[in-house]
């Protein structure tokens, strides 16, 4: 089935926030041919067809718990760890198109 | 006392209760050891030290008392230990010091284990080798130019040249069993829900599971009670009693249980030196009072291509979260690039080859137009492969197979060839399909190098893996490593 381009694994890197150069591009484009015409074989699972889909190793349903606060993190130790923080926030750049 | 490097987790915690030792010795002992040869391995990507000693202080004190308390262990670089650099093995956390404790770190310090550092891996625990490490590969300890296994090569290597007598992996498709199968120690996936996630850098989130690494079935079972059972934090942590594994770790024979072969787990692919161990170690099984036959599981054949589609497509969502905004890199916020640009141009630089093809393929796997020919067939193929395992549990107690089709391959030789990389999980894949716990334990050697016995069990059914394994240690005792690199 699979034959994936170039422009197609460009087109996959945009949706993932992935600024792939030029080299990586191709480079990536030729093994995930050769990974997906690996995992195609899946198709051949004929016996699938009316096979409900599993998610997830254990049966759950939903786990609540009491209405009741609790301490979260502080804020001021979790945003030490972020790359840039200002007045007790996560500072990001430039969301809009506009000028800054 | 003799070398205190040699001793096992549960003879270290016995001379330290009988005051023979001091955590302290011990903590230092390990510590000097690390200093002296890590040069070489390469285990470690951070060493705690101070840490260390502060905890092993609090043990001589009296103030933690427990079956591990002053034993040290190497935990791998995926979970959170408040304070102290967790990295996973990427670039993208560079620096990053968390502001928690993991549920297993938890339950670990206040045990009284004593954290020596945290273990090199494959980045977001995505490869076999660890040579996927931003920081460098980790070597083998049986011989320093093979892989040590992956995705948890820091924490076997750590074992396996006696840096550590106990190790934390993870395990989301063999990333805890192929690096103990080639390592020669003993690696165990517990069942899927059995030990907390809270705190485990999501990779693929149905699949991952934290367990214990060790040189000994009792060592291992010891560390399995202390890390398992319920935790309100993580929602899909299992509300059931943790399986007896400490009393099926004294298990001297095997009578009555059934065993069965799976006759899918071998044949094209799997190295002639490595059948040949799993065949004796199927006769010693017979020996010890099993009843062997061989079971068909028809579906596991389609694990590995039902993984690359479901690991990926979860992974791809879960590190999303890498966003150059709470934690970690940030490349090229120059005030004209906008946050799109710097997030795409962060996660460019600090993600490494693998970790970008899985979010590829996952990001392929899930799109639309595809998502029902790969996502979902991988789903109902999962389901299939519960399938045979439940219909295996019908006639036979617990399966095995050999942990991974080769022994440890030299550094490099798969690096450009990622579905050879793929084929050494082809084993341990379908336990973490199913959820079920399954381990690795030492099976002798194949031209020098160790090979690995696995053992797979119901949901739940934990104590079986250490029965089959403690048995299985008496009548086949662990190689030892000779270790003549070391200077």
């Amino acid at each position: 089935m699979p034959e994936i381009t170039r422009e197609e694994v460009a087109h996959l890197a945009r949706l993932a926030r992935l600024a792939l150069d030029d080299a990586e591009l191709d480079r990536l484009a030729g093994q995930l041919d050769v990974i997906l015409g690996a995992v195609a074989q899946i198709a051949e699972v004929t016996d699938a067809a009316d096979v409900p889909p599993t998610s997830h190793a254990v049966p759950l349903e939903n786990v609540t718990r009491p209405d009741v606060v609790v301490p979260s993190l502080p804020r001021d130790k979790v945003l030490a760890g972020a790359p840039a923080a200002e007045d007790g926030r996560f500072r990001v750049p430039r969301i809009l198109g506009e000028e800054a | 006392m003799s070398d205190l490097t040699r001793l096992t987790a549960a003879e270290t915690a016995a001379a330290i209760r009988d005051r023979s030792t001091s955590a302290v010795e011990v903590a230092q002992a390990h510590l000097d050891r690390i200093a002296r040869v890590d040069g070489q391995v390469h285990a470690f990507l951070h060493v705690d030290a101070e840490g260390a000693l502060a905890q092993a202080k609090r043990v001589d004190a009296g103030e933690l008392t427990g079956p591990l308390a002053g034993v040290p262990l190497a935990l791998k670089d995926v979970l959170t230990m408040e304070g102290v650099p967790t990295t996973c093995g990427s670039r993208i956390l560079e620096g990053w010091r968390p502001p928690y404790d993991a549920t297993v770190t938890r339950r670990l310090k206040e045990a009284g284990v004593v954290i020596l550092g945290k273990t090199n891996m494959d980045e977001f625990a995505m490869g076999s080798s660890t040579e996927h490490s931003a920081y460098g590969p980790t070597s083998n300890p049986w011989d320093l130019t093979r892989i040590p296994g992956g995705s948890g090569g820091g924490s076997s290597a750590a074992l396996a040249s006696y840096q550590a007598p106990l190790a934390i992996g993870t395990d989301t498709g063999g990333s805890i069993r192929q690096p103990a199968s080639v390592t020669g120690t003993v690696g165990v996936k517990p069942t899927y829900g059995g030990v907390s996630r809270y705190g485990l850098v999501a990779f693929s989130s149905s699949l991952d599971q934290a367990g214990p690494c060790a040189r000994t079935v009792l060592d291992a079972a010891l560390l399995h009670e202390v890390i398992a059972g319920h935790d309100p934090r993580d929602s899909t942590s299992i509300d059931a009693p943790v399986p007896p594994v400490v009393e099926a770790a004294q298990a001297r024979d095997l009578a009555g249980l059934r065993v069965g072969v799976v006759t899918e787990l071998s044949g094209e692919g799997y190295e002639p030196g490595v059948q040949a161990r799993f065949d004796e170690a199927v006769q010693l099984l017979r020996d010890l009072g099993a009843t062997v036959t061989e079971v068909s599981c028809p579906h596991f054949v389609y694990a590995l291509p039902a993984y690359y589609l479901i690991a990926p497509s979860e992974a791809s969502s879960n590190l999303a979260r890498f966003d150059a905004v709470r934690y970690g890199l940030r490349v090229g916020d120059d005030g004209e690039r906008s946050l799109e640009e710097v997030m795409a141009l962060t996660r460019d630089i600090g993600f490494g080859p693998e970790v970008k093809r899985r979010i590829i393929l996952g990001t392929y796997a899930l799109s639309s137009g595809y998502y029902d020919a790969y996502y979902g067939q991988a789903q109902k193929v999962r389901t299939l492969i519960t399938r045979d395992f439940q219909r295996a549990w019908e006639s036979v107690d617990v399966l095995v197979a050999p942990t991974c089709p080769t022994v440890a391959f030299p550094l490099g030789a798969k690096l450009e060839d990622p579905l050879a990389m793929y084929r050494q999980d082809v084993a341990s894949i379908p336990a973490n399909l199913y959820g079920g716990p399954a381990a690795s334990f030492p099976a002798g050697l194949s031209e020098g190098l160790p090979v690995g016995l696995q053992v797979m069990a119901p949901t739940l059914r934990d104590d079986l893996l250490y029965r089959v394994g403690a048995a299985f240690e008496q009548a086949c005792p662990a190689p030892v490593p000779s270790l003549d690199w070391e200077s």
